[in-house]
């Protein structure tokens, strides 16, 4: 499948994953091979701070809508640009947008606007959902991604319109709900993509996350990214081949060492993949492990150029 | 500033460990380590889980149904102490709460009924952190336990749990409760018209049966708020305390890193110091060389059979020393900290000889790092 039809498929990726799964470099990589592909994509964050000033090698964003990298020029890249939603902005803007601005500082003195967001649980995951489909109704980019909260969140998160629709009756909230579950609906408007590593516990995690999104979100959910994969070292040499090399004993086994962990790692990765392929009826994009843990521009492209090389792997009537 | 100690010492010696640390950094699997390495020590330890993996419940005879795993059970170890372990169940844990300090059994079921309640014990911010550190308290006074490890929950504010008794003593105590509350008549009248006010606002924003709930809990509510504020000022000395230890989980990777020397920078300001820090999933560097000259060794590997291994070697090297550069960033900021660092395991940890994979390593933590 081609990669601009990939990311066109909707204007809405939401990228979720566990913590430690590298979920925003993968979502920063996403964007950034978006828009290799000639898509202008946003960004959007949801915490403020993160990494995506080092990976773009920008300083770091702040609140304001920022370029992270200028697209243009010969290649015919489109423009990555970022911003950020904060679920207390959300609640602040959503506030003044109903006339409500006024007593905002005094709701929040009160302690009125915990009680609120307590009583309705997930009020700022929805109001959050509701700028990020404000943003898609707008036309904001060609593609819209963005960085899920992390840890075990992303199906309350996600879940919130459903909630709050169901527990508040009528009013501006449920109106909200209701125009959020529509973008979330459909296809050609909202995907959630899923990150994960091949180790036993994320591999078990994503297959609920996924299974939970569909059965109780049913949002579309695009190929799965599995991050962090290392290829299977070639079969260790046998001894009298070090011979040959002159190589000496300590490095021999300094070798042997570091070929048999990154064979038994590969290993386990190969068979928690295939688990995954059993288990998941989705398509996978795999992301290899860099030799890294300084993550700059270059790797960046380094993980754009992977997920674009998944991209067109996969067959081309992937949903 | 306290003297240096190592993790078996502070495994010994302290009476509560609180492991702290970002999601899937693997903190629950070392809780359950800590308190194995304690109970080979002779002590008799609890290790207070929340949500662990579904093998390393097993393992540790939780299951999966929460309606008994609240209780502590002990788990069979061949070792001098014992080891329990017990797992968070943060809606009984409230609703215990509520029940020792309703004053009758119908205020307690008024409470345990209303919607409201029932939303703020599921989803409030910080209701979780705050159930964990009232379990803690619990188990530190159940004469069973002479060591309590309790796990945190993944939080993204890293220390929302320290804050989370203060913040729901407030949220029972604020304003709008006592307006509500207050009965009407000549002064309170006026109060009340104003909140009046307040309460279509809400209303407006969410709807009025959930306001109706709201309104009704915290009349329920009346009276208890006094034991529920004195329990929290229990709950914060109780972590503060000298012999409570803090346990930092980490990984070697630069964004829970930064998030790692946030959390340091925060406890600080709360006058806590971290005390220990395991750094799980370190990549081993398998060679003493350095990197220049284990390039300059294997360059002549190229287009050998030995080309593959050479590559898993000097990748290994440079994975192990950014690393080992991330870390020093945090350690720095750490003072005086014992550190265990744990390698990376090809497998995950899901039974007591998993475990025990763990514990091998924390008797090497130097406190001079």
């Amino acid at each position: 499948m081609d990669s601009a039809s990939f990311f066109a498929a909707s204007r809405v990726i939401i990228v979720a994953g566990k913590g430690g799964v590298g979920k925003s470099t993968m979502s920063a990589a996403l964007a950034r091979a978006a828009a290799k592909a000639g898509l202008s994509t946003l960004l959007v964050r949801l915490t403020a701070g993160g990494a995506f000033g080092t990976l773009f090698g920008q300083p770091a964003p702040g609140t304001a809508e920022t370029t992270l990298h200028a697209g243009g020029g010969p290649s015919g890249d489109a423009d990555v640009r970022t911003c950020l939603i904060t679920p207390n902005e959300a609640l602040d803007d959503y506030l003044k947008d109903h006339g409500l601005g006024r007593i905002t500082r005094r709701l929040t003195s009160t302690g009125t606007i915990e009680v609120v967001t307590a009583a309705a649980p997930g009020i700022r995951d929805l109001l959050v959902l509701g700028r990020v489909k404000a943003l898609e109704s707008s036309r904001a980019a060609d593609l819209i991604v963005v960085d899920a909260p992390a840890a075990g969140h992303a199906v309350p998160f996600l879940q919130s319109p459903t909630g709050l629709r169901d527990a508040v009756g009528n009013g501006p909230i449920a109106t909200q709900a209701t125009g959020v579950l529509e973008m979330l609906a459909d296809p050609a408007r909202c995907r959630v993509l899923l990150v994960t590593l091949a180790e036993e516990t994320p591999v078990n995690e994503v297959i609920e996350t996924a299974f939970a999104i569909e059965d109780e979100i049913g949002v579309r959910l695009a190929p799965t990214i599995v991050n962090g994969l290392i290829t299977q070292p070639s079969a260790f040499p046998a001894d009298h081949a070090a011979a040959e090399f002159d190589i000496s004993p300590e490095l021999l086994s300094e070798l042997r060492a570091a070929n048999a962990f990154r064979s038994a790692w590969a290993n386990s990765q190969h068979e928690q993949l295939n688990r995954l392929i059993q288990q998941l009826p989705l398509a996978l994009i795999g992301v290899p492990q860099l030799p890294t843990t300084d993550l700059g521009p270059q790797e960046l492209e380094l993980l754009a150029q992977a997920i674009t090389d998944g991209i067109t792997e996969l067959p081309d009537d992937t949903p | 500033m306290t003297p240096i100690v190592s993790a078996t010492e502070l495994i010994e010696k302290r009476s509560v460990i609180v492991c702290v640390g970002a999601g899937g950094v693997g903190k629950t699997t070392t809780a359950a380590a800590l308190a194995l390495e304690a109970a080979q020590r002779g002590r008799r330890a609890i290790v207070v889980t929340i949500d662990p993996a579904r093998r390393l419940s097993d393992a540790l005879g939780l299951e999966g149904d929460s309606a008994v795993s609240d209780e502590p059970r002990r788990i069979a170890v061949d070792a001098p102490g014992e080891m329990w372990a017990a797992m968070l169940d943060a809606s009984k844990t409230f609703d215990a709460l509520i029940r020792t300090y309703a004053r009758s059994e119908e205020q307690a079921t008024n409470i345990l009924t209303n919607r409201f309640y029932q939303n703020i014990t599921h989803s409030m911010g910080g209701a979780h952190e705050y159930m964990a550190m009232e379990k803690l308290y619990e188990l530190h006074n159940d004469d069973r336990f002479d060591l309590v490890i309790v796990d945190t929950p993944p939080t993204t504010n890293a220390v929302e749990f320290l804050e989370a008794p203060d913040r729901i003593t407030t949220f029972f105590d604020h304003r709008l409760y006592k307006i509500l509350v207050t009965p009407t008549g000549g002064l309170a009248r006026a109060v009340n018209f104003a909140a009046q006010g307040v309460v279509r606002t809400v209303s407006k924003i969410v709807g009025a049966s959930v306001v109706d709930d709201v309104i009704e809990f915290f009349a329920s509510f009346d009276g208890m708020e006094d034991g529920f504020r004195a329990r929290a000022v229990a709950v914060r000395e109780l972590l503060t305390a000298e012999d409570t230890a803090f346990a930092l989980v980490t990984v070697p990777r630069r964004d829970t890193l930064d998030g790692a020397i946030d959390f340091v920078d925060h406890l600080a300001e709360a006058n806590i110091a971290i005390d220990l820090l395991v750094v799980n999933r370190v990549h081993p560097r398998f060679t003493q060389r350095p990197p220049d000259v284990l390039h300059q060794e294997l360059g002549r590997l190229a287009a050998t059979a030995f080309e593959g291994a050479a590559t898993a070697l000097s990748e290994s090297v440079a994975i192990a020393d950014a690393q080992h550069h991330d870390l020093a960033s945090l350690t720095g900021s750490l003072g005086q900290t014992a550190v265990v660092t744990v390698p990376y395991f090809d497998t995950d940890v899901h039974d007591l000889a998993g475990l025990r994979r763990i514990t091998a390593w924390l008797g090497d933590s130097a406190g001079d790092h």
